[in-house]
């Protein structure tokens, strides 16, 4: 389902292309908001649970269908949504009001434009772009304004810090995510998703599936440090230094409650599963079988797309309960001093393999 | 702190803040993320430890000693009635020795099991923390078996100690060593040898020796910078001359000698040294009666008395005068968290405030025992 198509239908009903634009828009942005409110419940959820099986724990049990007090704490989440829509939001006085308010939509906005690029399956997409992959990691880094606006317009010493941190490794670690996400690039020859993933059908080695990362040494180095810098992305543990809870509170969200907060907190979810989408999509074959020519129908594609997403994100989870958090000066260490110089190097040595080997 | 000039910018951490192990506010002069000094505000637990002392007898005191250090109050009784037991020259039975050492090795491998899960939280490592706390769990069943109690738990008497072991005590004590010696391995491999947690500690605030000695750092703290000085083995107490243990020190194995990673390190031999001790008492503790030394009502001769004994943090003193009355004229605690925290501005200068956190985390503070 893609908003041509929806623009396409609407204009064959009649000649009002403002409407008919609008209409697609709006209509391909509901499920969009439904995945990502989907997204967050669910994640919110097994990261709880995996939390707690990590940790030797149960994790939530209380609310739940079920016969009495409810089974597995399947609500949770939703009680927890209620809860924060519920409660009251506060504005320090001191504030600046006006950036104060505006950060949480622009933090949304930017998760929210990413997700319309992700391909589910070869007809689910809501935007298929001739530069889907470039589009997402553009849109990726609007949040950054967001971050720094809350940060600045909270007028808390705190936030300030959890601003400028997440600024200085946003902006850092985009450029290895960037430099290595050219790699599927110039295998492909393609910025458009669709493409890219088309690319990745057949085997390669014989058994294995022509998934990019299979594809070369090369890749295989590409993926990891994608996949690094988009957990670095999305602030998360080992990363998460801009919100680090034992120094800084809880840096640029310090002030925020209720319904701002839970867009922050969407936003953080959504971003993760957009940046394991394009992982997914650059790297792991997208919605590709695993096993070629076989379980490849329309619904297999969304499956696969799906598993190995989830998986993704389930690794994202595992780092987060297993390592400890790293310092701002040794963060930077790591993307100017080891990512980019292996990244550069990656993409000359795709180049030279391309060369040799076709 | 002065005029805050050019980039300078002063900040409270604390005194709500999840990293200052409880209510303590460091005012901090940063530049950037870089900080220039460090000014600890104390005094937000204060509760007249001392004072209210000299209005309550003797056995009243007991009590507060728990709610000074918390976390390890069966080291804080024990202090106390062996500093009265001097000052009286009573002469405890047997097995009231074995039964002490008992409680306050298992305290101690619960406090620094509270203490290395701490720090791994402060390091951003939530696992750890939780694994340790299951642990620490059966200890403080263990304690609960014993007297009642928890967390306070007004055990160790003058003469005595309130309850004696309970049925089966030893085995279930043994059953937990057994269960717990492999846990070690477990931490070590999770958070101990994790890269990351090496490179946010090791060379991080490192306390030479002579600072140690010259800001009167005692305990894990100062055997982290490589002192050998434990009160249990160089100015033995109660029965400690009886047990074969080793005094861990730092060795700077991944970074320099005191810095943060030896004082998590001397913390986690500890636990092991513990152990071995809890082997040995549990192997042979007498039969008898807890409560034979325990005197009717606890009038001390005129005098004063100073003992200092090893608590999980360092050398515990209590210096106690005696009027002759059943209540004390003075008593005053010697806490090793107080003067950890001393050196934590010399210390902190120039390192950033993620190692602030880092730093003020391996002092292992209590604000309990600080601020009595």
């Amino acid at each position: 389902m893609t908003v041509d198509f929806l623009i396409d239908w609407f204009a064959a009903m009649g000649d009002f292309p403002v409407i008919a634009f609008l209409l697609a828009v709006i209509i391909s942005g509901i499920p969009i908001f439904l995945i990502m409110a989907l997204n967050a419940i669910v994640a919110v959820y097994v990261e709880r649970k995996v939390s707690a099986f990590m940790m030797d724990r149960i994790g939530p049990m209380g609310q739940g269908p079920g016969l009495h007090a409810g089974k597995w704490g399947l609500l949770q989440t939703a009680a927890d949504a209620v809860k924060l829509l519920v409660k009251e939001d506060t504005v320090p006085e001191t504030s600046d009001k006006f950036l104060f308010k505006m950060a949480p939509y622009i933090i949304f906005i930017g998760a929210f434009m990413g997700m319309a690029a992700v391909p589910f399956s070869s007809v689910l997409q809501v935007a298929d772009f001739n530069v889907g992959v470039f589009y997402i990691i553009a849109v990726g880094s609007i949040g950054v304004i967001g971050i720094v606006m809350a940060g600045w317009a909270s007028n808390n010493k705190w936030s300030l810090y959890g601003a400028m941190r997440s600024a200085a490794q946003i902006i850092s670690y985009e450029i290895p995510a960037g430099l290595s996400i050219i790699v599927p690039i110039m295998m492909a020859g393609t910025m458009n998703l669709q493409l890219l993933i088309q690319s990745q059908s057949g085997t390669v080695w014989g058994i294995l599936p022509n998934w990019i990362i299979f594809n070369n040494p090369f890749t295989f180095i590409a993926f990891f440090i994608f996949f690094i810098s988009a957990v670095a992305e999305t602030n998360r543990t080992p990363f998460d230094i801009p919100e680090a809870e034992s120094e800084l509170v809880a840096g640029w969200m310090t002030e925020y409650s209720g319904f701002r907060w839970a867009l922050f907190f969407l936003s953080e979810y959504a971003n993760m599963f957009v940046v394991s989408g394009l992982a997914v999509a650059g790297f792991l074959g997208g919605w590709q079988s695993p096993i070629p020519g076989m379980f490849d129908s329309a619904g297999w594609e969304l499956f696969w797309f799906m598993g190995k997403l989830i998986l993704l994100i389930f690794v994202m989870m595992w780092f987060r309960w297993t390592f400890p958090r790293l310092r701002v000066d040794q963060l930077m260490h790591v993307c100017w001093k080891v990512f980019i110089p292996i990244a550069m190097f990656n993409i000359f040595g795709v180049g030279i393999w391309k060369l040799i080997f076709g | 702190m002065g005029i805050v000039q050019g980039d300078q910018m002063i900040l409270n951490i604390g005194p709500q803040h999840p990293s200052t192990h409880g209510v303590l506010r460091l005012e901090v002069r940063t530049d950037g993320e870089i900080v220039s000094e460090i000014k600890p505000h104390l005094g937000y637990l204060h509760r007249c430890f001392e004072k209210h002392s000299e209005n309550v007898t003797y056995e009243q005191v007991i009590p507060f000693t728990d709610r000074c250090d918390y976390l390890a109050s069966m080291n804080s009784n024990f202090g106390y009635v062996v500093a009265m037991e001097e000052l009286m020259e009573i002469k405890v039975p047997e097995r009231v020795d074995y039964i002490r050492i008992i409680m306050g090795e298992l305290n101690r491998i619960a406090s620094h099991l509270l203490a290395l899960g701490v720090y791994g939280l402060d390091i951003g490592a939530f696992t750890p923390f939780l694994y340790m706390f299951r642990d620490r769990e059966r200890i403080l069943d263990m304690f609960e078996l014993t007297c009642g109690a928890r967390l306070l738990y007004n055990y160790m008497w003058v003469g005595g100690v309130s309850h004696d072991l309970p049925k089966d005590f030893e085995k279930i004590c043994i059953g937990f060593l057994d269960y717990f010696e492999p846990q070690i391995k477990e931490y070590n491999n999770l958070l101990t040898y994790n890269k990351i947690f090496i490179e946010r500690t090791a060379d991080v605030g490192v306390i030479p020796a002579d600072v140690a000695v010259s800001y009167g750092v005692t305990g894990p703290n100062l055997r982290g910078s490589g002192v050998k000085w434990d009160v249990r083995k160089d100015e033995p107490y109660s029965i400690y001359d009886r047990f074969e243990f080793d005094i861990p020190v730092g060795e700077g194995q991944f970074g320099t000698l005191g810095d943060c990673f030896d004082r998590y390190w001397v913390r986690m031999l500890e636990i092991s040294q513990s152990v071995k001790i809890l082997r040995q008492a549990l192997k042979d503790i007498p039969d008898g009666n807890v409560h034979q030394a325990l005197p009717k009502k606890i009038r001390p001769p005129k005098g004063s008395v100073y003992r200092r004994t090893e608590s999980p943090r360092g050398d515990l003193g209590y210096y106690i005068v005696s009027d002759g009355t059943p209540v004390p004229y003075r008593v005053k605690m010697r806490s090793p968290a107080f003067t950890a925290l001393s050196c934590l501005d010399e210390v902190s200068r120039g390192w950033m405030i993620s190692d602030v956190i880092a730093i003020l985390g391996s002092l292992d503070i209590v604000l309990g025992e600080i601020d009595r």
